[in-house]
């Protein structure tokens, strides 16, 4: 009896914090039942009609729009700089070692603070960027005054913080493969396209899709960037999700809408993140046959 | 011959890669020793100051970064303590044994790594202004459990469950209680993983932002919000904005270095071992 009640007490102390934090999201899930904010303290029950408005809004789905631009742009472009510069790392041995210890700089920066960095860099008339770009004849270019301008200029500023994830990921996968299949690869005489394809990217695949899993759902939710970037601006070309949340709840203090708007992002997280941790097992299984 | 030039042109991207890398750090060095009067001119050559520093750390401009940067050490110390204290006990009970929920509250604690802050902040943001808790210590300690605690949790029980436990079966042969076992065999092989967490957690909780942004307004703000503050104004001031930007990536980067060698681990919540 003891012995089976004894992880139980162990979980307690970590339970209770859970509980600290699912309050809220519980609290916040029945604020989205009446029409609470800052004008109406005693909000009627509108039942969901927060969630019916959210749907039929248009600005809803620009944001949702723009939020899966965002997360499948910054995703996918971290996947395939990160990977390749591991492969580089990977294959270049003094310089390779130097250059590593150094790789995780950006990503320990808070996300807002490279976006501010970012912003000084690329201020239209007196950022750095520009001044760099003057001697190709590309010295006025609006980084972030036009829309699709200011969306690329996020991604970028998420492809600065984040691309070192993604690649010292995988080169933790590309040091742990084993040798012997490359060995006898090169015996055969398989160029470097061919292991590449066949041997290199099927057995590197489940590190590479844990890094694809994590940035695209943190992708899906970002935040910082994009305020300190843009603040959603131009227009509402970069209002991603979570801005627009912030921007109902916290700006025009609507907080039954606005945690509306978290609770539709929140259910889209969860649900990519059981379809691709789902996915994950298989690959996983399928690459443990492979080597 | 061939392949040695292609072995040149690998590198030579790997460098420019780098270049991308580390220009923008260089450069707010750079733009936050510029003059005041230098700012706009002259790019690559400058008389260099230590006056945006002093500026930024000597509490003028009416923003009081010193104080945030102390707030910051506080609420992120704070937060590992509580994850540590709650989050060792949990994670090796669930690296131990499998009992009725324990899956669950797993999964539970990893979807807070993917849920969107704002969930939780706004109604936190409503009831912390009835409780008082607003623009606290307390109320930012307790709210960044959400960043510290499911990696401790996680990443601790990959260690955990790393340890055979023949271990710890061989001390309660010896005579130790389960107690003994745990604290005197347990903890001290997984010494350096809780070392390398507690420190990866304190720089994913220095780094938040929207936390202290919706939660504090001044006496509990942080540094991340803080530096966003040098920004506004109608004459923007870049080399204060680059100082503070820099003084605040300090702690982060110093930490990262030092724990190279279990970050794989550590951001990849276990995942991926290196």
């Amino acid at each position: 009896m003891r012995l089976a009640l004894r992880p139980y007490l162990l979980i307690v102390p970590a339970l209770l914090l859970t509980c600290g934090i699912l309050y809220p999201f519980g609290l916040g899930l029945y604020y989205t039942l009446f029409d609470f904010s800052a004008s109406k303290p005693q909000p009627d029950m509108v039942r969901f009609e927060n969630y019916t408005t959210v749907f039929t809004q248009e600005a809803f789905w620009n944001s949702a729009w723009v939020t899966v631009l965002y997360a499948v742009g910054a995703a996918a472009v971290e996947t395939v700089l990160g990977v390749a510069v591991a492969l580089l790392l990977h294959r270049s041995s003094l310089l390779g070692r130097i250059l590593e210890k150094i790789l995780i700089l950006p990503l320990m920066i808070a996300p807002v603070i490279a976006a501010i960095i970012w912003k000084l860099m690329l201020q239209p008339s007196v950022g750095v960027v520009n001044y760099l770009l003057r001697p190709f004849g590309l010295g006025g270019v609006q980084w972030t005054d036009t829309p699709t301008g200011a969306l690329l200029s996020s991604i970028a500023v998420d492809v600065w913080v984040y691309t070192p994830f993604v690649a010292i990921l995988a080169l933790a996968g590309l040091r742990s493969l084993p040798t012997s299949p490359f060995e006898a690869a090169a015996v055969d005489g398989a160029g470097w396209w061919y292991t590449f394809r066949r041997l290199t990217l099927p057995m590197l695949w489940p590190y590479v899709l844990v890094a694809v899993i994590f940035r695209f759902m943190d992708s899906l939710k970002v935040f910082d960037i994009i305020y300190a970037l843009t603040e959603g601006g131009p227009g509402d070309s970069t209002v991603v999700l979570q801005i627009r949340a912030y921007l109902e709840a916290i700006r025009f203090q609507r907080y039954s809408f606005g945690i509306s708007y978290t609770i539709v992002l929140w259910a889209v997280v969860y649900l990519a993140a059981m379809v691709l941790v789902k996915h994950l097992g298989k690959i996983q299984r399928r690459a443990a046959e492979v080597t | 011959m061939k392949k040695r030039a292609l072995g040149w042109l690998a590198d030579a991207a790997l460098v420019l890669y780098f270049v991308f890398a580390l220009f923008p750090i260089a450069w707010m060095v750079i733009l936050s020793l510029k003059p005041a009067d230098q700012l706009f001119s002259t790019y690559f050559s400058f008389s260099p100051t230590l006056d945006g520093y002093r500026t930024v750390l000597g509490d003028s401009e009416g923003i009081p970064f010193v104080r945030f940067f102390v707030n910051s050490l506080v609420v992120s110390v704070g937060a590992v303590v509580l994850s540590l204290v709650v989050g060792l006990p949990a994670a090796y009970a669930s690296a131990r044994w499998r009992f009725k929920g324990s899956e669950n509250l797993m999964f539970t604690l990893l979807s807070f790594r993917f849920a969107p802050e704002l969930t939780v902040i706004i109604p936190l943001f409503v009831l912390y202004q009835k409780l008082g808790l607003f623009d606290t210590y307390v109320g930012m300690v307790w709210v960044l459990q959400l960043v510290t605690l499911p990696l401790i949790v996680w990443i601790m029980r990959s260690y955990f469950a790393d340890l055979t436990p023949e271990l710890e079966q061989a001390a309660l042969l010896d005579g130790y209680t389960r107690k003994q076992a745990f604290f005197k065999v347990a903890l001290p092989l997984v010494k350096p993983g809780i070392a390398a967490v507690s420190l990866l957690a304190f720089i994913f909780a220095w780094n938040n932002f929207v936390f202290p942004l919706i939660l504090t307004s001044n006496e509990a703000q942080t540094v991340t919000v803080g530096a966003l503050s040098f920004l506004g104004g109608d004459r923007p001031k870049y080399n204060l904005t680059a100082a503070a930007a820099l003084v605040s990536v300090v702690p982060p980067l110093l930490l990262a270095l030092t724990i190279q060698r279990y970050l794989v681990r550590g951001l990849s919540f276990g995942a991926v071992k290196s």
